[in-house]
Protein backbone atom coordinates (compact mmCIF):
# COMPACT_ATOMS: atom_id res chain seq x y z
CA UNK A 1 0.00 0.00 0.00
CA UNK A 2 1.20 3.24 -1.04
CA UNK A 3 0.85 6.13 1.59
CA UNK A 4 3.27 8.70 -0.08
CA UNK A 5 1.16 11.11 -2.21
CA UNK A 6 2.80 13.85 -4.63
CA UNK A 7 1.41 16.84 -2.87
CA UNK A 8 -1.12 18.10 0.04
CA UNK A 9 -3.86 18.47 -2.83
CA UNK A 10 -3.55 14.57 -3.83
CA UNK A 11 -3.26 13.68 0.19
CA UNK A 12 -6.67 15.55 0.79
CA UNK A 13 -8.68 14.24 -2.23
CA UNK A 14 -11.44 13.00 -1.21
CA UNK A 15 -11.42 13.47 2.65
CA UNK A 16 -13.10 17.04 2.47
CA UNK A 17 -16.51 17.94 2.85
CA UNK A 18 -18.28 20.96 4.24
CA UNK A 19 -19.57 20.72 7.91
CA UNK A 20 -16.79 18.46 9.19
CA UNK A 21 -13.95 18.48 12.15
CA UNK A 22 -10.34 18.91 11.69
CA UNK A 23 -7.48 18.24 14.26
CA UNK A 24 -4.08 19.98 13.91
CA UNK A 25 -0.93 19.47 15.02
CA UNK A 26 1.14 22.39 16.20
CA UNK A 27 1.93 24.96 18.99
CA UNK A 28 1.66 29.16 17.69
CA UNK A 29 3.63 28.72 14.32
CA UNK A 30 6.00 25.87 15.78
CA UNK A 31 5.06 22.57 13.65
CA UNK A 32 1.98 23.82 11.94
CA UNK A 33 0.82 21.51 8.75
CA UNK A 34 1.49 24.29 6.54
CA UNK A 35 0.78 22.57 2.89
CA UNK A 36 -2.11 20.44 4.30
CA UNK A 37 -3.77 24.34 5.42
CA UNK A 38 -2.74 25.81 2.09
CA UNK A 39 -4.74 22.85 0.65
CA UNK A 40 -7.48 23.54 2.22
CA UNK A 41 -7.34 26.55 1.77
CA UNK A 42 -7.64 26.13 -1.96
CA UNK A 43 -10.24 23.37 -2.15
CA UNK A 44 -12.70 25.67 -0.61
CA UNK A 45 -14.38 23.48 2.10
CA UNK A 46 -16.40 25.50 4.57
CA UNK A 47 -18.34 25.53 8.12
CA UNK A 48 -15.45 23.48 9.36
CA UNK A 49 -15.13 22.89 13.41
CA UNK A 50 -10.93 22.97 13.90
CA UNK A 51 -9.42 21.13 17.14
CA UNK A 52 -6.35 23.18 17.23
CA UNK A 53 -4.12 24.52 20.37
CA UNK A 54 -4.23 28.39 18.52
CA UNK A 55 -6.12 29.72 15.37
CA UNK A 56 -2.10 31.05 13.71
CA UNK A 57 -1.85 34.56 13.33
CA UNK A 58 -3.34 36.99 10.52
CA UNK A 59 -2.35 35.41 7.31
CA UNK A 60 -0.18 32.69 8.83
CA UNK A 61 -1.23 28.81 9.77
CA UNK A 62 -4.88 28.53 10.19
CA UNK A 63 -5.50 32.15 10.10
CA UNK A 64 -5.29 31.87 6.66
CA UNK A 65 -8.73 29.63 6.94
CA UNK A 66 -10.23 32.22 8.95
CA UNK A 67 -9.67 35.13 6.44
CA UNK A 68 -11.61 33.02 3.73
CA UNK A 69 -14.25 32.57 6.24
CA UNK A 70 -14.11 28.71 5.85
CA UNK A 71 -13.96 27.90 9.51
CA UNK A 72 -17.26 27.91 11.65
CA UNK A 73 -15.71 27.23 15.14
CA UNK A 74 -12.81 26.92 16.83
CA UNK A 75 -11.59 24.24 19.77
CA UNK A 76 -8.61 25.92 21.11
CA UNK A 77 -6.62 27.25 24.45
CA UNK A 78 -5.18 30.12 23.40
CA UNK A 79 -6.14 32.80 20.45
CA UNK A 80 -4.18 35.79 20.93
CA UNK A 81 -2.01 37.25 18.61
CA UNK A 82 -4.59 37.29 15.88
CA UNK A 83 -6.65 40.65 14.13
CA UNK A 84 -9.14 38.75 12.14
CA UNK A 85 -9.87 36.51 14.40
CA UNK A 86 -10.68 38.81 17.01
CA UNK A 87 -12.66 40.55 14.49
CA UNK A 88 -14.96 37.54 13.67
CA UNK A 89 -14.95 36.30 17.35
CA UNK A 90 -16.66 40.08 18.87
CA UNK A 91 -18.89 40.16 15.72
CA UNK A 92 -20.52 36.66 16.44
CA UNK A 93 -19.24 34.65 13.32
CA UNK A 94 -17.05 32.68 15.26
CA UNK A 95 -17.58 29.91 17.58
CA UNK A 96 -14.84 29.18 20.09
CA UNK A 97 -14.72 26.95 22.21
CA UNK A 98 -12.18 27.68 24.94
CA UNK A 99 -10.84 24.80 26.56
CA UNK A 100 -7.91 24.57 28.60
CA UNK A 101 -4.49 23.56 26.98
CA UNK A 102 -4.16 19.97 28.71
CA UNK A 103 -7.49 19.23 28.47
CA UNK A 104 -7.88 19.72 24.60
CA UNK A 105 -4.31 17.62 24.51
CA UNK A 106 -5.70 15.24 26.71
CA UNK A 107 -9.64 15.22 24.47
CA UNK A 108 -6.81 13.93 21.42
CA UNK A 109 -5.37 11.54 22.92
CA UNK A 110 -8.34 10.09 24.75
CA UNK A 111 -10.88 10.50 21.68
CA UNK A 112 -7.54 8.34 19.42
CA UNK A 113 -7.54 6.26 22.68
CA UNK A 114 -10.93 4.85 22.64
CA UNK A 115 -11.95 6.66 25.61
CA UNK A 116 -15.16 8.78 24.94
CA UNK A 117 -14.64 10.83 28.21
CA UNK A 118 -12.20 11.26 30.99
CA UNK A 119 -12.61 13.34 34.48
CA UNK A 120 -10.24 16.06 35.45
CA UNK A 121 -9.14 18.52 37.94
CA UNK A 122 -8.69 21.18 35.47
CA UNK A 123 -11.42 23.38 35.32
CA UNK A 124 -13.33 22.78 38.27
CA UNK A 125 -15.51 25.78 39.95
CA UNK A 126 -14.54 27.91 36.99
CA UNK A 127 -16.42 28.61 33.51
CA UNK A 128 -15.26 26.02 31.75
CA UNK A 129 -17.47 23.19 34.10
CA UNK A 130 -20.46 24.98 33.23
CA UNK A 131 -23.18 22.25 31.82
CA UNK A 132 -20.35 19.34 32.79
CA UNK A 133 -21.21 16.15 35.34
CA UNK A 134 -19.33 16.69 38.29
CA UNK A 135 -17.81 13.57 40.20
CA UNK A 136 -15.97 13.42 43.32
CA UNK A 137 -13.24 10.98 44.01
CA UNK A 138 -11.61 10.58 47.03
CA UNK A 139 -12.95 13.72 48.27
CA UNK A 140 -11.94 16.02 45.27
CA UNK A 141 -14.15 17.14 42.49
CA UNK A 142 -13.50 16.05 38.83
CA UNK A 143 -15.77 16.98 35.73
CA UNK A 144 -16.51 15.29 32.88
CA UNK A 145 -14.41 15.77 29.74
CA UNK A 146 -15.16 14.42 26.05
CA UNK A 147 -12.54 12.58 23.79
CA UNK A 148 -12.33 14.02 20.33
CA UNK A 149 -12.87 12.42 17.15
CA UNK A 150 -12.22 13.90 14.39
CA UNK A 151 -12.96 13.85 10.51
CA UNK A 152 -9.50 14.10 9.45
CA UNK A 153 -6.28 15.27 11.24
CA UNK A 154 -3.30 17.12 10.12
CA UNK A 155 0.10 17.37 10.97
CA UNK A 156 3.41 18.38 10.55
CA UNK A 157 6.29 15.69 11.36
CA UNK A 158 10.30 16.08 10.90
CA UNK A 159 10.90 13.14 9.37
CA UNK A 160 9.56 9.62 8.18
CA UNK A 161 10.23 6.41 6.29
CA UNK A 162 8.17 5.00 3.23
CA UNK A 163 5.54 2.93 5.64
CA UNK A 164 4.59 6.43 7.88
CA UNK A 165 6.82 5.79 10.74
CA UNK A 166 7.24 9.00 11.79
CA UNK A 167 9.70 11.64 14.28
CA UNK A 168 9.29 15.17 15.03
CA UNK A 169 12.06 17.52 16.02
CA UNK A 170 12.44 19.18 19.44
CA UNK A 171 9.26 21.07 20.64
CA UNK A 172 7.59 21.03 16.92
CA UNK A 173 5.98 17.49 18.57
CA UNK A 174 3.73 19.33 20.53
CA UNK A 175 0.13 18.66 19.34
CA UNK A 176 1.21 16.86 16.26
CA UNK A 177 1.09 13.62 18.44
CA UNK A 178 -2.33 13.55 20.20
CA UNK A 179 -3.67 15.12 17.12
CA UNK A 180 -2.47 12.39 15.16
CA UNK A 181 -4.16 9.70 16.52
CA UNK A 182 -7.90 11.15 16.85
CA UNK A 183 -8.65 11.14 13.72
CA UNK A 184 -10.55 8.93 11.04
CA UNK A 185 -7.68 9.73 8.95
CA UNK A 186 -4.03 11.39 9.62
CA UNK A 187 -2.36 13.11 7.03
CA UNK A 188 0.89 14.19 7.80
CA UNK A 189 3.74 16.47 5.95
CA UNK A 190 7.08 15.85 7.06
CA UNK A 191 10.51 17.84 5.68
CA UNK A 192 12.36 14.26 4.60
CA UNK A 193 10.83 11.09 3.74
CA UNK A 194 13.70 8.30 4.07
CA UNK A 195 13.73 4.58 3.11
CA UNK A 196 11.94 1.93 6.05
CA UNK A 197 14.87 1.15 8.22
CA UNK A 198 16.77 4.04 8.22
CA UNK A 199 15.00 4.97 11.41
CA UNK A 200 15.99 2.98 14.43
CA UNK A 201 12.36 1.37 15.71
CA UNK A 202 13.36 2.31 19.07
CA UNK A 203 13.09 5.88 18.45
CA UNK A 204 9.90 6.47 16.43
CA UNK A 205 7.76 8.78 17.92
CA UNK A 206 4.44 7.72 15.85
CA UNK A 207 4.51 4.41 15.04
CA UNK A 208 3.35 3.89 11.22
CA UNK A 209 -0.06 2.91 11.67
CA UNK A 210 -1.70 6.35 12.67
CA UNK A 211 -0.10 7.60 9.52
CA UNK A 212 -2.42 7.13 6.54
CA UNK A 213 -1.65 9.38 3.68
CA UNK A 214 1.98 11.85 4.04
CA UNK A 215 3.95 14.22 1.74
CA UNK A 216 6.84 15.62 1.71
CA UNK A 217 6.18 19.61 2.55
CA UNK A 218 9.89 20.65 1.99
CA UNK A 219 11.57 22.92 1.33
CA UNK A 220 9.73 24.92 4.17
CA UNK A 221 9.88 28.68 5.71
CA UNK A 222 9.69 28.55 9.69
CA UNK A 223 7.87 31.49 10.53
CA UNK A 224 9.07 32.59 13.98
CA UNK A 225 6.71 34.66 16.25
CA UNK A 226 8.73 36.12 19.07
CA UNK A 227 12.38 36.05 18.07
CA UNK A 228 14.31 35.84 21.57
CA UNK A 229 18.67 36.02 21.67
CA UNK A 230 21.11 36.86 23.81
CA UNK A 231 24.70 37.89 23.29
CA UNK A 232 27.41 36.44 23.24
CA UNK A 233 29.70 37.72 25.52
CA UNK A 234 33.21 39.23 24.76
CA UNK A 235 35.42 37.12 24.45
CA UNK B 1 0.25 67.97 59.34
CA UNK B 2 1.17 64.49 58.72
CA UNK B 3 4.01 64.04 55.98
CA UNK B 4 2.97 60.94 53.67
CA UNK B 5 6.26 58.60 53.38
CA UNK B 6 6.43 57.19 49.88
CA UNK B 7 6.76 53.23 50.19
CA UNK B 8 9.40 52.05 48.43
CA UNK B 9 8.37 48.28 47.79
CA UNK B 10 9.55 45.57 45.28
CA UNK B 11 10.35 46.35 41.98
CA UNK B 12 9.53 43.33 39.12
CA UNK B 13 12.80 41.35 38.96
CA UNK B 14 12.75 41.79 43.13
CA UNK B 15 9.60 40.14 43.55
CA UNK B 16 10.80 37.23 41.21
CA UNK B 17 13.71 37.48 43.22
CA UNK B 18 11.50 36.72 46.37
CA UNK B 19 9.73 34.05 43.94
CA UNK B 20 13.10 32.50 43.51
CA UNK B 21 13.77 32.20 47.45
CA UNK B 22 10.36 29.45 47.19
CA UNK B 23 12.93 27.06 44.66
CA UNK B 24 14.73 24.18 46.29
CA UNK B 25 17.25 21.85 44.66
CA UNK B 26 15.78 19.46 42.85
CA UNK B 27 12.68 20.73 41.80
CA UNK B 28 10.77 20.77 38.65
CA UNK B 29 9.41 23.67 38.24
CA UNK B 30 6.79 25.74 35.27
CA UNK B 31 6.99 29.98 34.99
CA UNK B 32 4.26 31.46 33.69
CA UNK B 33 4.15 34.60 31.15
CA UNK B 34 5.62 38.20 32.73
CA UNK B 35 7.55 38.82 35.96
CA UNK B 36 7.27 34.94 36.73
CA UNK B 37 9.34 34.36 33.39
CA UNK B 38 12.10 36.64 35.63
CA UNK B 39 12.09 33.89 38.22
CA UNK B 40 14.76 32.13 35.84
CA UNK B 41 17.18 34.65 36.15
CA UNK B 42 17.72 34.31 39.86
CA UNK B 43 18.07 30.40 40.33
CA UNK B 44 20.51 30.52 43.41
CA UNK B 45 24.12 29.28 42.18
CA UNK B 46 24.54 25.68 42.59
CA UNK B 47 21.12 24.75 42.58
CA UNK B 48 19.46 22.43 40.04
CA UNK B 49 16.21 23.68 39.39
CA UNK B 50 14.66 22.32 35.99
CA UNK B 51 11.89 24.48 33.82
CA UNK B 52 9.02 22.54 32.05
CA UNK B 53 7.95 24.60 29.13
CA UNK B 54 4.22 23.22 28.58
CA UNK B 55 4.52 22.81 24.92
CA UNK B 56 6.72 20.11 25.36
CA UNK B 57 10.36 20.46 26.72
CA UNK B 58 11.90 19.86 30.20
CA UNK B 59 15.25 22.08 30.43
CA UNK B 60 14.60 25.22 28.97
CA UNK B 61 18.24 26.56 28.10
CA UNK B 62 18.68 30.52 27.87
CA UNK B 63 17.54 32.05 24.85
CA UNK B 64 19.81 31.35 21.73
CA UNK B 65 22.78 32.86 20.69
CA UNK B 66 21.37 34.66 16.74
CA UNK B 67 23.37 32.15 14.91
CA UNK B 68 21.68 29.34 16.70
CA UNK B 69 18.10 30.59 16.58
CA UNK B 70 15.63 27.61 15.93
CA UNK B 71 11.89 27.67 14.50
CA UNK B 72 11.58 24.31 16.51
CA UNK B 73 12.57 25.52 19.76
CA UNK B 74 10.23 27.69 21.70
CA UNK B 75 9.16 28.21 25.09
CA UNK B 76 5.21 28.87 25.57
CA UNK B 77 5.17 32.55 25.57
CA UNK B 78 6.55 31.05 21.70
CA UNK B 79 10.18 32.71 22.29
CA UNK B 80 13.09 31.48 20.48
CA UNK B 81 15.29 29.29 23.28
CA UNK B 82 17.81 26.83 23.87
CA UNK B 83 17.99 23.51 25.33
CA UNK B 84 20.81 22.11 27.91
CA UNK B 85 22.41 19.09 27.70
CA UNK B 86 19.78 17.51 30.32
CA UNK B 87 16.82 18.57 28.14
CA UNK B 88 13.73 16.21 27.08
CA UNK B 89 11.20 17.00 24.56
CA UNK B 90 7.69 15.49 24.38
CA UNK B 91 3.95 15.53 23.61
CA UNK B 92 1.34 18.13 24.19
CA UNK B 93 -0.53 15.26 26.24
CA UNK B 94 2.58 14.04 27.86
CA UNK B 95 3.63 17.42 29.10
CA UNK B 96 0.27 18.00 30.86
CA UNK B 97 0.51 14.19 32.34
CA UNK B 98 3.14 15.62 34.23
CA UNK B 99 1.93 18.72 35.41
CA UNK B 100 -2.16 17.50 36.41
CA UNK B 101 -0.38 14.33 37.11
CA UNK B 102 1.19 16.19 40.23
CA UNK B 103 5.05 15.85 38.89
CA UNK B 104 5.67 19.68 38.64
CA UNK B 105 6.81 20.86 42.55
CA UNK B 106 6.12 24.42 41.78
CA UNK B 107 4.30 27.22 39.40
CA UNK B 108 4.85 30.70 39.53
CA UNK B 109 2.22 32.40 37.58
CA UNK B 110 0.77 35.77 37.03
CA UNK B 111 -2.45 37.13 38.81
CA UNK B 112 -5.51 39.71 37.94
CA UNK B 113 -7.17 38.94 41.79
CA UNK B 114 -6.39 36.13 44.29
CA UNK B 115 -9.17 36.06 46.70
CA UNK B 116 -8.94 35.21 50.65
CA UNK B 117 -10.17 31.50 49.85
CA UNK B 118 -7.41 31.40 47.74
CA UNK B 119 -8.93 31.64 44.25
CA UNK B 120 -7.43 32.84 41.08
CA UNK B 121 -8.71 35.03 38.32
CA UNK B 122 -5.79 35.56 35.17
CA UNK B 123 -7.51 34.54 32.29
CA UNK B 124 -10.36 36.94 31.22
CA UNK B 125 -12.13 40.14 31.58
CA UNK B 126 -15.76 40.40 30.15
CA UNK B 127 -16.43 42.21 27.69
CA UNK B 128 -12.57 42.65 26.47
CA UNK B 129 -11.29 40.32 23.92
CA UNK B 130 -10.89 36.78 25.48
CA UNK B 131 -7.37 35.38 24.15
CA UNK B 132 -7.74 32.42 26.11
CA UNK B 133 -6.35 30.29 29.33
CA UNK B 134 -3.65 28.29 27.40
CA UNK B 135 -2.40 26.20 30.31
CA UNK B 136 -3.02 28.00 33.50
CA UNK B 137 -6.36 26.01 34.36
CA UNK B 138 -4.24 23.08 34.02
CA UNK B 139 -1.20 24.46 36.24
CA UNK B 140 -3.19 25.56 38.96
CA UNK B 141 -5.12 22.04 39.16
CA UNK B 142 -2.25 20.51 39.06
CA UNK B 143 1.01 21.28 40.18
CA UNK B 144 1.76 21.10 43.82
CA UNK B 145 2.43 24.61 45.12
CA UNK B 146 1.37 27.62 43.28
CA UNK B 147 2.69 31.11 43.57
CA UNK B 148 0.79 33.61 42.12
CA UNK B 149 2.83 37.25 41.74
CA UNK B 150 1.16 40.80 41.20
CA UNK B 151 0.70 44.15 41.40
CA UNK B 152 -0.87 44.58 44.91
CA UNK B 153 -3.59 47.55 43.59
CA UNK B 154 -4.51 47.58 40.06
CA UNK B 155 -4.10 50.67 37.77
CA UNK B 156 -6.76 52.27 39.55
CA UNK B 157 -5.83 51.45 43.14
CA UNK B 158 -8.34 48.64 43.34
CA UNK B 159 -7.00 46.60 45.95
CA UNK B 160 -6.30 42.35 43.99
CA UNK B 161 -6.06 40.75 47.22
CA UNK B 162 -9.62 40.68 47.74
CA UNK B 163 -12.72 38.81 49.35
CA UNK B 164 -13.88 36.99 46.67
CA UNK B 165 -12.98 37.34 42.78
CA UNK B 166 -14.83 39.72 40.19
CA UNK B 167 -13.41 38.17 37.23
CA UNK B 168 -14.27 34.68 35.87
CA UNK B 169 -12.07 32.05 37.71
CA UNK B 170 -8.69 30.49 36.62
CA UNK B 171 -8.70 27.88 39.92
CA UNK B 172 -11.11 27.65 42.84
CA UNK B 173 -8.30 27.08 45.70
CA UNK B 174 -5.59 27.25 44.28
CA UNK B 175 -3.12 29.43 45.36
CA UNK B 176 -0.76 28.51 48.59
CA UNK B 177 1.06 31.96 48.33
CA UNK B 178 1.14 35.81 46.94
CA UNK B 179 4.02 37.88 46.20
CA UNK B 180 2.92 41.20 45.46
CA UNK B 181 5.10 44.56 45.37
CA UNK B 182 4.45 45.41 48.62
CA UNK B 183 4.03 42.27 50.71
CA UNK B 184 3.87 38.38 51.13
CA UNK B 185 0.95 36.10 52.15
CA UNK B 186 1.56 32.47 52.42
CA UNK B 187 -1.14 29.93 53.79
CA UNK B 188 0.38 26.13 55.00
CA UNK B 189 -2.98 24.32 53.53
CA UNK B 190 -5.99 24.87 51.55
CA UNK B 191 -7.98 25.18 54.27
CA UNK B 192 -6.58 27.86 56.30
CA UNK B 193 -6.47 31.77 55.64
CA UNK B 194 -3.58 33.55 54.56
CA UNK B 195 -0.75 35.19 56.37
CA UNK B 196 0.96 38.09 55.85
CA UNK B 197 4.42 36.95 56.28
CA UNK B 198 7.04 39.33 55.03
CA UNK B 199 6.56 42.89 53.93
CA UNK B 200 9.05 44.79 51.39
CA UNK B 201 11.28 47.46 51.91
CA UNK B 202 10.01 50.44 53.60
CA UNK B 203 6.24 49.14 53.75
CA UNK B 204 4.03 49.02 56.42
CA UNK B 205 1.93 46.43 57.91
CA UNK B 206 -0.56 49.55 58.16
CA UNK B 207 -0.42 50.19 54.32
CA UNK B 208 -0.91 46.46 53.55
CA UNK B 209 -4.20 46.68 55.69
CA UNK B 210 -5.23 50.07 53.71
CA UNK B 211 -4.33 48.22 49.86
CA UNK B 212 -6.14 44.90 51.11
CA UNK B 213 -9.87 44.16 51.40
CA UNK B 214 -9.09 40.38 51.84
CA UNK B 215 -9.16 39.10 55.31
CA UNK B 216 -5.50 37.79 56.16
CA UNK B 217 -3.86 37.18 59.23
CA UNK B 218 -1.16 39.26 60.64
Amino acid sequence: MQKIYPNAEGALEGLLFDGMTIAAGGFGLCGIPERLIDAIQASGVKDLTIASNNAGIDNEGLGKLLRTRQVKKMISSYVGENKEFERQFLAGELEVEFTPQGTLAERMRAGGAGIPGFYTKTGVGTQVAEGKEVKSFDGDDYILERGIRADLSVIKGWKADESGNLIFRKTSRNFNLPAATCGKVCVAEVEEIVPVGSIDPDCIHLPSIYVKRLILGAPYDKKIEFRTVREREAA
Amino acid sequence: MATQVEAKGWSRNEMAARAAKELRDGYYVNLGIGIPTLVANNIPEGMTVTLQSENGMLGIGPFPYEDEVDPDLINAGKQTISELPQSSYFDSAQSFAMIRGGHIDLAVLGGMEVSQSGDLANWMVPGKMIKGMGGAMDLVAGVKKIIVVMEHTSKGGDAKFIPECTLPLTGKNVVDMIITDLAVFQRPDHDSPFKLIELAPGVSTEEVRQKTTAKYVE
